[in-house]
């Protein structure tokens, strides 16, 4: 019995560990992304950003979070209660639990599966069920427009998406991301971003807008809306709905770094320079930081799209770009063209 | 039992009793915003033994599609609409005899399959194994693309058809609704909009 224990015990406490280790470096990422966000935008606007709190402003996140920790949750009258506080978890889980697959160097995923690509689609597909249980649990009209405007959006992207990961499938003939990346090693030159340019373009500005993000920020347009979906929510809940969305970014960025870019292999592989030739995490997280710094760009510099322009930017002009360029993609492959014959790998 | 094993049994049981409990409140939950999240349940708990079973594509195609898309717009509709619970019920004597036929079927069909497992029919009500190497994704491409290509195909042809049908049924033709073009928006330049005048200035106007 006690030997049977251990043998649970031994196969299941490495994955818990390394389930943890990942959730506390993703939380950690998020906090000081909020506060890169303030000072890159400070910056970009002529401002300093958070200057108080530590030294260079460097421990603002943790005094927001407790600020938010403290603060009462208020729940709504005649809302659903239990729905209420099941969105934000619904929002959160899944922005989590994807990064289950990303594989974070040369053989370091949590779950090396076969259909890795499909499991990203299914689970960030669920991340709506927050969006729009937020907005109709709260009984406010608001927060119920707000959750209308950001399901559709996040459902008519997603077929955009769709398709640009469909592309990745057709270079790498495989849905298995370290395969995916495994396929794109070997320096700049093998990466999918060069065949597949029009497909990261639509993959990047469809991830943010399923983000929510600026430009495409329509469901919290405090103009018009207040805050949208969590116009009603408060304190811990307020807290989850935002570490859901700055946890939404990170992640879009490290997919496009893994399907597009890389991943964790070296730009530099091949050309035996000591330490950048070598492939690693670093590298990951490089062009992580560097799609998330767009994020920030952009936010910067657009200003909000119009409701009506964001639906036809997403059906009308991205749905039929990646049509096209999916024919492109098996042109290049039938006539064998491109990177995607590499040899050796399958 | 080995500790895999004893977790996979577990699993198996565990999310088994969420998925029937869950479909009984399908049924009996008042609020049809309820219902359609405990269906939600049932198909992630579906997924979860799909993939239990070594059907990992399936299930999660099955996650991806019915709760990523299909329920989603369900949601919608009900949410939008604001149902009398009442007003539902009031159909449940007249409806109660074909509910029963169906419900008769079902449970004789159930029934059906545990018989023939009991008389050794074993490819029914058993469970495949599948080993850890078995790529599932691989296994249903072969089948779909290369040995049913063309029922496939067919099959999506008349789902493309009635997609189409469908949108056509829905679209209405309004006169005299103004609508912008983007591309001629983005065209204007500033002089087409705006003319500039130099006026001389320092004359006072006579009131």
């Amino acid at each position: 019995m006690n030997s049977w224990l251990n043998g649970l015990l031994s196969w299941f406490l490495p994955h818990l560990a390394g389930i943890i280790l990942v959730t506390v470096v993703v939380i950690l990422s998020v906090a000081y992304l909020t506060y890169a966000e303030r000072k890159i935008i400070g910056y970009m606007q002529s401002r300093l950003g958070p200057n108080r709190v530590g030294k260079w402003g460097l421990l603002q996140p943790f005094a927001d979070v407790f600020k938010l920790l403290l603060k009462e949750i208020v729940l709504p009258e005649r809302s659903s209660v239990i729905l209420f506080v099941l969105a934000p978890i619904l929002a959160i889980v899944p922005a989590l639990a994807t990064w289950a697959v990303i594989p974070f160097a040369p053989h370091v995923v949590l779950a090396n599966l076969n259909a890795g690509l499909i499991y990203i689609l299914a689970l960030t597909s669920i991340g709506v069920y927050g969006i729009i249980l937020a907005g109709w649990a709260s009984n406010s009209k608001y927060a119920l427009l707000g959750a209308m405007r950001s399901a559709a959006q996040i459902v008519s992207y997603e077929i955009a998406m769709g398709f640009a990961l469909i592309g990745v499938v057709m270079a790498a003939r495989t849905l298995n991301l370290e395969a995916i990346v495994r396929d794109q090693s070997g320096g700049i030159g093998h990466w999918f971003l060069i065949p597949l340019l029009p497909l990261f373009v639509v993959y990047f500005v469809s991830g943010v807008a399923e983000t929510n993000r600026a430009p495409f920020d329509v469901a919290e347009g405090e103009s018009e809306l207040v805050a949208g979906f969590h116009v009603e929510y408060s304190g811990t809940t307020f807290a989850v709905f935002f570490l859901a969305e700055y946890a939404n970014m990170i992640l879009v960025s490290a997919l496009a770094s893994t399907l597009f870019l890389g991943g964790w292999s070296s730009p530099l592989a091949g050309t035996g320079i000591p330490l950048l030739a070598a492939n690693g995490l670093a590298w990951l997280a490089a062009k992580i930081a560097v799609l998330l710094f767009v994020f920030l760009w952009l936010r910067a510099t657009f200003p909000r799209y119009r409701y009506d322009q964001i639906m036809r930017l997403g059906w009308k002009v991205f749905i039929p770009v990646t049509l096209v360029w999916l024919g492109v993609e098996s042109l290049m492959i039938v006539g064998r063209v491109g990177p995607w014959f590499r040899g050796g790998l399958r | 039992m080995s500790p895999s094993a004893w977790l996979q049994e577990t699993v198996f049981w565990f999310f088994g009793t969420v998925l029937v409990l869950a479909a009984l409140r399908v049924i009996t939950a008042k609020h049809p915003v309820h219902a359609a999240l405990f269906l939600v349940l049932c198909f992630f708990n579906t997924a979860v033994l799909w993939i239990l079973s070594g059907a990992e594509f399936l299930g999660l195609v099955l996650v991806l599609i019915y709760v990523g898309a299909v329920l989603v717009l369900l949601l919608f509709v009900v949410m939008m609409l604001d149902v009398e619970v009442a007003k539902l019920r009031e159909g449940f004597v007249r409806y109660a005899p074909l509910g029963v036929v169906i419900a008769c079927l079902l449970v004789f069909e159930l029934a059906y399959v545990f018989w023939a497992h009991a008389l050794g029919f074993h490819a029914l009500g058993h469970l495949p194994r599948v080993t850890a190497t078995h790529n599932n994704t691989r296994a249903l491409g072969t089948t779909l693309y290369r040995h049913d290509l063309y029922p496939f195909e067919l099959a999506g042809m008349i789902l493309l058809v009635g997609l189409i049908a469908a949108i056509l049924l829905t679209l209405r033709r309004r006169p005299g609704i103004r609508s912008q073009n983007p591309a001629q928006q983005v065209r204007v330049r500033a002089r087409d909009r705006i003319r500039l005048v130099s006026l001389p200035s320092g004359r006072r106007h006579s009131s």
